[in-house]
């Protein structure tokens, strides 16, 4: 007997083109089959999803997380961090290696991995680039990708020297991951908490350069060239989180010239702006910051022409005290996962007419093509039944002591958002379920 | 660019003052006209007008000025007063500046006096106790009471009423030249953001590294000047600011900026002969003004000492409600 039935949805799958009304038969945690409304009728299933009225897509997928296991527990566990992740419509995250201590070794990645970690969702992870993420020696990266890397990032540092940046992108070449890289020149941004322009200046505050992050991202471009011209192979530099206009115009570039360079970008960076510091929010300081209008509009034009290959939250979440501190001396980094996908709908969809298939590509096929993960972002028959239905014209406003998260640290704290999460199915389980969603395919319900 | 989060009311307590960004036209109005009561009130009087109430001065930088005559002002209206300081209390153990605010509401403090070093330390304050919090300088962000008492200032040297009805047009033709590191100065953009909505055109002066063209977005009324000459030939007040030796790393060398910028007699006499002179202190003799003129009659450096204590009694009776 089969699973699980989705009914009644309008399926939105951009790899395989699909954009209307399908039921959708789930079995083996994969997709089983597909038909026209009402094609299913009489198949014996131990669950039936009503998405009458709902969008089906494929499982969202963020390629930038950080879940704080080990180490930083108080701030968010695996298990509270893939439930932020289930309520917000991810099915796939991939952990950052900033943790305590930093996931450098084959040992640390298989701890984090492990099913005793009790994921809710698919979990993967990026280790550190470099041992320590010290920026210095870079670690086994083929021992790390057999244990199941998807590529290496130091991220909340950057590789700075041009050696092991060069070194560390070779050696991922061969390997056929990417090298992420958190593009922010630390040696101009020392002792600045927000983005460097008039808000900082009326604030009294240090502000960090937009060139802070366009200097790496060129210097990294250049690395790719030279590797490109000397070793003969074709590294992957993947730009985490851009958010300037000179960056962005750097990646187009290099893409137009064929390197193989993508990017991510995140959803406060195409919704707020610099601004929203307001009364020295710590909620509003993350790093990079957010930055001026003009670049604001940069990133969603990225989203809008291709230049930009997906949305990523970097969900960063910490604790209350650790927020509620001077502005200068508070953490970097908001929680993202839970607000993701309605900032998104609302303001690339609704606000600048991107199409909603387009939106979930961003969201979904495209991560996993910029991380070559196969059998995801798809609804294929035959792909894992990673599935997300959400009510797509629902406008509601998102309460951050709702998070799933143990972490509150969010500026959307009370934020329109558009288009609500119904339910959400990893691998053929339902993970995630709208109280709101309830009735007669409630079979499911003790998940 | 709307969060939905609406603010219905003012999270800080009336009485507050965190900037003069804060201020309306009409409260700097009542604040000048209170001072004014205040000063002319006799001393038997005014010792009556905060008597047992607790007024906590909370000093995370080392301060001569602002303390003493915040600390003057209080005993001089018979308030009890303390005094904490980062050097000798639990903030040297690692208590949040919350937790020390908590901890002195829960001892009586009705008002506390911050001075800190981080920009944005008095909203957090603020925010946290719930109380009346006077900003005392933060960081590089705001001093809101230097400001006023700087206003005060010029509006008895330039003869204009300082008793209260200061309007939009109060200042008007009136133009400061505020000179020095506008940067890392709390006092430059108090007043930048203050003087042009009583009317005063502000023109700031300096080297680019130590004044950005960020500086332009503090408000209207604001003009960038790099020549300090054609700058003072327009000042009707000249208010200069502390350089400290180290910040002009990568900007000029002293000798450069003294030769540039230094307000000396031979300047003042060839560009500004009857501008007003002031300096919000700590000055530094010899480096961004010649002591003759830190001296000399178109100086009013001690008056705005001064004026200091009479402004700051009367913020701390608004902020405290005391009609007086």
């Amino acid at each position: 007997m089969s699973e699980m039935l989705i009914v009644g949805g309008h399926l939105v799958d951009p790899v395989s083109g699909v954009d209307a009304l399908r039921d959708v038969l789930v079995r083996d945690g994969r997709v089983a089959a597909m038909e026209l409304p009402g094609g299913f009728a009489g198949v014996q299933v131990k669950s039936v999803i009503d998405a009458v009225g709902c969008v089906v897509t494929p499982g969202l997928i963020d390629i930038h997380v950080h879940l704080r296991e080990p180490g930083q527990t108080h701030k968010e566990t695996i298990a509270t961090g893939t439930a932020a992740a289930a309520a917000g419509g991810f099915t796939t995250v991939v952990a950052m290696p900033n943790t305590t201590p930093v996931i450098d070794s084959v040992a640390e990645l298989e701890w984090m991995l492990s099913r005793e970690r009790n994921p809710v969702v698919k979990l993967l992870a990026m280790p550190a680039a470099t041992f320590g993420s010290m920026g210095g020696e870079i670690t086994d990266f083929h021992e790390l990708v057999r244990a199941g890397a998807v590529g290496f990032t130091d991220d909340g540092k950057p590789v700075l020297e041009d050696e092991v940046m060069r070194a560390a992108l070779a050696a991922a070449a061969g390997l056929g991951v990417p090298i992420s890289q958190h593009a922010e020149d630390t040696r101009m941004t020392g002792g600045c908490s927000m983005n460097a322009g008039r808000v900082a200046f009326r604030l009294g505050l240090r502000g960090m350069p937009v060139e802070a992050e366009s200097r790496i991202v060129e210097r990294d471009i250049r690395l790719l060239r030279e590797i490109e011209r000397a070793d003969r192979v074709r590294p992957h530099l993947h730009v985490q989180h851009v958010s300037t206009a000179k960056a962005l115009r750097a990646i187009r570039e290099a893409k137009a010239d064929g390197l193989h360079v993508t990017c991510e970008a995140a959803p406060h960076h195409f919704t707020l702006t610099d601004e929203a510091v307001g009364d020295y929010d710590t909620n509003a300081k993350m790093n990079p910051p957010l930055r001026e209008e003009a670049d604001r509009r940069a990133v969603v034009e990225g989203l809008l022409d291709g230049t930009v290959d997906c949305i990523a939250t970097d969900h960063a979440p910490h604790a209350s005290h650790e927020k509620e501190v001077e502005f200068e001396r508070a953490p970097n980094g908001i929680t993202g996962l839970e607000t993701a996908l309605g900032l998104a709908l609302r303001v690339l969809h609704r606000e600048h007419g991107m199409a909603l298939s387009r939106v979930i590509e961003l969201m979904s096929a495209r991560p996993a093509e910029v991380i070559g993960l196969k059998e995801r972002g798809t609804l294929r028959v035959g792909s894992y039944a990673d599935v997300v239905v959400f009510d797509a014209g629902m406008e509601w406003n998102f309460a951050a002591k709702a998070s799933r998260s143990k972490s509150k640290n969010t500026p959307f704290d009370g934020a329109a958002m558009v288009g609500r999460v119904r339910a959400t199915i990893c691998e053929g389980r339902v993970v995630y379920r709208d109280d709101f969603l309830n009735g007669g395919n409630s079979a499911n319900k003790s998940f | 660019m709307t969060l939905g989060a609406a603010i219905d009311a003012s999270p800080y307590a009336s009485g507050s003052l965190l900037t003069v960004e804060h201020l309306s036209v009409a409260d700097v109005a009542e604040i000048l006209a209170m001072t004014a009561r205040l000063e002319r009130m006799d001393a038997g009087e005014r010792a009556k007008l905060l008597a047992r109430r607790t007024i906590a001065l909370l000093f995370y930088e080392s301060s001569t000025r602002t303390r003493t005559s915040f600390e003057l002002a209080a005993k001089s209206l018979g308030a009890t007063t303390t005094l904490v300081s980062d050097k000798s209390s639990s903030i040297e153990k690692g208590e949040s500046l919350k937790d020390t605010g908590l901890t002195l509401r829960a001892l009586g403090a009705e008002c506390i006096v911050l001075r800190h070093a981080a920009s944005g330390a008095p909203f957090l304050l603020a925010r946290a106790t719930g109380l009346p919090v006077l900003n005392a300088g933060d960081g590089m962000h705001q001093h809101p009471s230097q400001a006023l008492l700087d206003l005060r200032t010029m509006l008895a040297r330039l003869g204009l009423d300082a008793a209260g009805d200061v309007h939009a047009k109060t200042l008007g033709g009136v133009t400061v030249v505020i000179t020095g590191d506008i940067l890392h100065s709390r006092v430059a953009r108090s007043n930048a953001m203050l003087l042009p909505r009583l009317g005063a055109r502000v023109v700031l002066c300096g080297p680019a590294e130590l004044l950005p063209e960020d500086a332009l977005g503090l408000g209207a009324g604001i003009e960038i000047e790099r020549d300090f000459d054609a700058a003072l030939r327009r000042a009707d007040v000249a208010m200069m600011l502390r350089i400290q030796k180290e910040r002009l790393v990568g900007a000029l060398d002293l000798g450069e900026y003294v030769a540039r910028y230094q307000l000396s007699e031979a300047r003042l006499a060839a560009c500004a002969p009857k501008a007003l002179v002031m300096h919000p202190g700590p000055m530094i003799r010899g480096l961004e003004i010649a002591g003759e003129v830190a001296d000399g009659p178109q100086s009013a450096i001690e008056e705005q000492v001064r004026h200091g204590l009479a402004v700051r009694a009367a913020l701390l009776v608004r902020a405290l409600g005391v009609t007086a």
